[in-house]
């Protein structure tokens, strides 16, 4: 099997003195959507923050494509076709719907512009409607369907996610979900996935880690991990 | 009985129950009024009661001799009218019982004429801008009565352009800088230094002309402080690239009086705290303003007048601020300048998207700062004279508060903001009413009030426009139509 499109290895993060992440593995293979869950404060958004250089990993190597991407700074890292959709969408409230896109195409260059847009709007057919309002009139699911294509505006090789669900109504979060899994099934995107929302999430990925206190405890596929009485209990409890 | 479906609940309107809401009875205006009047001499006559004592009688001290009393019972009368007539004014206005509550939606009729008459209003104000000395030329009656209005129109210019360099920092960038004075003091030195530099003018009398330094020093400085005020610019970014929001004020506040307090004490450099003096006047490029055979009046024929510089020295400004409002509406529409406004949303989310923030910091202080070097070279060929106690902080104040005031990121606000505050401050020195002999009596400083009715005159503008006088955005491209949302209606930080 060729190299891991994203393989994290020993990775220890600290917040000041605290040890957030202690040695963590983790792979994400090319065409693949790998969920990470956990409780809260576990160091799954540490986790995805460390990827992405900010704050960047004390010990251990984050390579991506076969590069090393430890040490490098954020903006770099993003320029490498890894794209993110940061916690609590962090679109840009004043600027519109328009503006935030284009700004997702800012490493790109903007030579597909047009042609993206429009791959958007036939995803997301309420940016469309949309379009010339500011970012911060929309509603939660909206923002969270302007990030996601933001993050998508700069062709990536690798998504991260992280709390695509965050605050959303279940019907919401299905057709963000839908279009994560379309995503990968028609263009073949690799996404890592940070949820709370384990059920859905790993009914969606094709493999799953559960992290606790900074951690890899368990990991497998998406049914084998559903299917694990620990994990069901910790995560499912009160079952649906 | 089970819930009737939403849609059940809308569809058929005529059989659903008719609630009727007994209509509130409109309160007449006849009816209004005499309550109104009532309240308003009340107030009136509680106002004048407690005035009595307080203003009413004034004891002064005659040199050593007894304190004597005077009465100022006009003053007091005339205050108590004051809040009688507000009051009234208040009553039958803002706190009338059948005004309507949606006050606040404007009338179609309203909404279509501000829609015809915001395009017209840049170049009308440009097109003002442009006929003003001539304007004040034609109404005080000649070339040198006017010379107070043109003084005025540059003075106005100067701020209109500070407050553009400075709003690319803090309305675009959002970066909080309360020492933009510093770059205006760097360019106004290293124009003043350059310009009366011995050595430079020898150098150039050797190997250019004679005189050469004299008559071009401000055109070949002028890019020169800005260029200098903007690596100044990037010298302070560099060490506050980290902090944000109040600490970068602190910094930024710090950094401007660094550099007044350096102006001061390197005396050998700068003269201390006594200034640079005998800076060389503007000249029409390379043409002087003088009385003599090769200055400007006798080579386009006209009669010498001082005015003349002034008049270029008017346009000089307008030019350099119509280059500032022109950069910055350019760098909008490029991706340095939507980056500055995406990293004044959100920094983080700025990062996540491969935008380099550090540099991104570092452009927008650096081009704010290059047109606060260009306005400080403008100012010190203008006044002639530099020194440290013309870059205090009040002058970062001042400008910020134009930023503030004029609606973050607005152009044209900041405009505004700058006519208001910098022409209303100077239109309050002339309350010379107040030296009547009933109200305060001719010892009385009518400027002192000045600075109290502009804080009240600020606090009202941030009470009924929190977000400016120009509150919204508008965006820099548009997807078929150009729609503008007010600023109000959207939340500040995460979306």
């Amino acid at each position: 099997m060729s190299a891991p499109l994203l393989a994290v290895r020993g990775v220890e993060t600290f917040y000041g003195n605290i040890m957030a992440l202690k040695g963590v593995d983790m792979d994400v293979n090319e065409g693949e959507i790998v969920t990470l869950i956990g409780a809260n404060g576990a160091g799954k958004s540490t986790l995805m923050m460390t990827i992405c250089g900010a704050p960047q990993a004390r010990a251990g190597a984050v390579t991506f494509a076969g590069k090393d991407i430890t040490r490098l700074p954020t903006h770099e890292i993003m320029r490498l076709k890894i794209a993110q959709s940061p916690e609590g969408r962090r679109i840009f409230p004043r600027m519109t719907v328009y503006e935030n896109l284009q700004m997702g195409a800012a490493v790109e260059g903007g030579t597909h512009f047009e042609a993206d847009l429009e791959r958007m709007f036939e995803m997301f057919p309420r940016l469309k409607e949309r379009i010339g309002q500011r970012g911060g009139t929309l509603s939660g699911g909206e923002q969270q369907m302007l990030a996601i294509a933001r993050a998508l505006m700069s062709r990536p090789r690798l998504l991260l996610l992280d709390e695509p669900s965050l605050g959303l109504a279940p019907l919401v979060v299905r057709q963000i979900f839908e279009a994560i899994r379309t995503l990968n099934q028609t263009e073949g995107l690799t996404v890592f996935l940070v949820e709370q929302n384990a059920y859905h999430a790993l009914k969606l990925a094709h493999r799953g880690y559960v992290m606790v206190n900074g951690r890899i405890t368990l990991s497998g596929t998406g049914t084998e991990l559903l299917a694990r009485p620990e994990v069901r209990a910790a995560y499912l409890e009160g079952g649906r | 009985m089970a819930a009737p479906h939403a849609s059940d609940l809308w569809e058929d309107d005529d059989k659903a129950p008719q609630v009727t809401i007994p209509p509130v009875a409109p309160t007449p205006r006849e009816a209004a009024l005499l309550p109104a009047l009532k309240d308003a001499v009340a107030s009136g006559i509680i106002t004048g009661l407690l005035l009595l004592p307080l203003v009413g009688f004034r004891a002064t001290e005659s040199g050593s001799g007894p304190l004597t009393l005077t009465y100022r019972f006009g003053l007091v009368a005339v205050l108590a009218a004051v809040v009688a007539g507000l009051r009234l004014v208040l009553n039958l206005t803002v706190w009338h019982p059948d005004r309507r509550r949606a006050g606040k939606s404007s009338s179609p009729l309203a909404i279509r004429l501000r829609a015809g008459v915001a395009p017209l209003l840049k170049p009308a104000f440009f097109a003002l801008a442009l006929a003003y000395p001539f304007l004040a030329i034609l109404l005080s009656g000649g070339l040198s009565p006017s010379r107070y209005w043109v003084d005025l129109g540059i003075y106005i210019l100067t701020y209109v352009m500070l407050g553009w360099g400075l709003n690319i920092v803090v309305g675009l960038a959002g970066l909080l800088d309360l020492g933009y004075v510093a770059f205006y003091a760097v360019g106004a030195y290293t124009f003043a230094l350059l310009s009366t530099s011995v050595p430079l003018n020898a150098f150039f009398d050797a190997h250019v002309a004679e005189g050469f330094w004299a008559s071009w020093s401000f055109w070949v400085c002028l890019p020169v402080a800005g260029i200098l005020a903007g690596l100044w610019g990037v010298i302070l970014g560099f060490p506050v690239l980290r902090l944000r929001g109040d600490y970068l004020a602190i910094v930024t506040l710090a950094f401007g009086e660094i550099i007044r307090l350096v102006l001061i004490n390197w005396v050998s450099l700068t003269n201390g705290g006594a200034g640079i003096s005998s800076i060389p006047p503007v000249t029409f490029f390379g043409m002087s303003f003088d009385r003599d055979d090769t200055g400007f009046a006798a080579v386009f024929g006209l009669s010498f007048s001082p005015m003349h510089r002034m008049i270029f020295l008017y346009f000089i400004i307008l030019g350099l601020a119509a280059l500032t409002a022109l950069a910055t509406i350019r760098l909008r529409q490029m991706p340095v300048g939507r980056a500055w406004e995406a990293l004044r949303e959100d920094e983080i989310a700025c990062r996540s998207l491969g935008i380099n923030t550090t540099l991104t910091k570092l452009t927008a202080f650096a081009t704010g700062a290059m047109f606060g070097g260009f306005a400080g070279a403008f100012f010190a060929v203008r006044v002639r004279f530099v020194s440290p106690e013309s870059f205090t902080f009040m002058e970062s104040a001042v400008i910020l508060a134009i930023v503030v005031l004029g609606g973050m990121g607005s152009q044209m606000g900041v405009a505004a903001a700058a006519v208001l505050l910098i022409g209303g401050m100077e239109m309050l020195r002339n309350l010379t009413f107040l030296k009547s002999d009933f109200l305060f009596g001719s010892d009385f400083d009518p400027a002192l009030y000045r600075m109290l009715i502009f804080g009240f005159a600020m606090v009202a503008v941030m009470v009924w426009r929190p977000r400016g006088l120009v509150a919204t955005r508008m965006p820099t491209i548009f997807f078929k139509t150009r729609r503008a949302v007010s600023g109000s209606l959207v939340k500040e930080g995460h979306g």
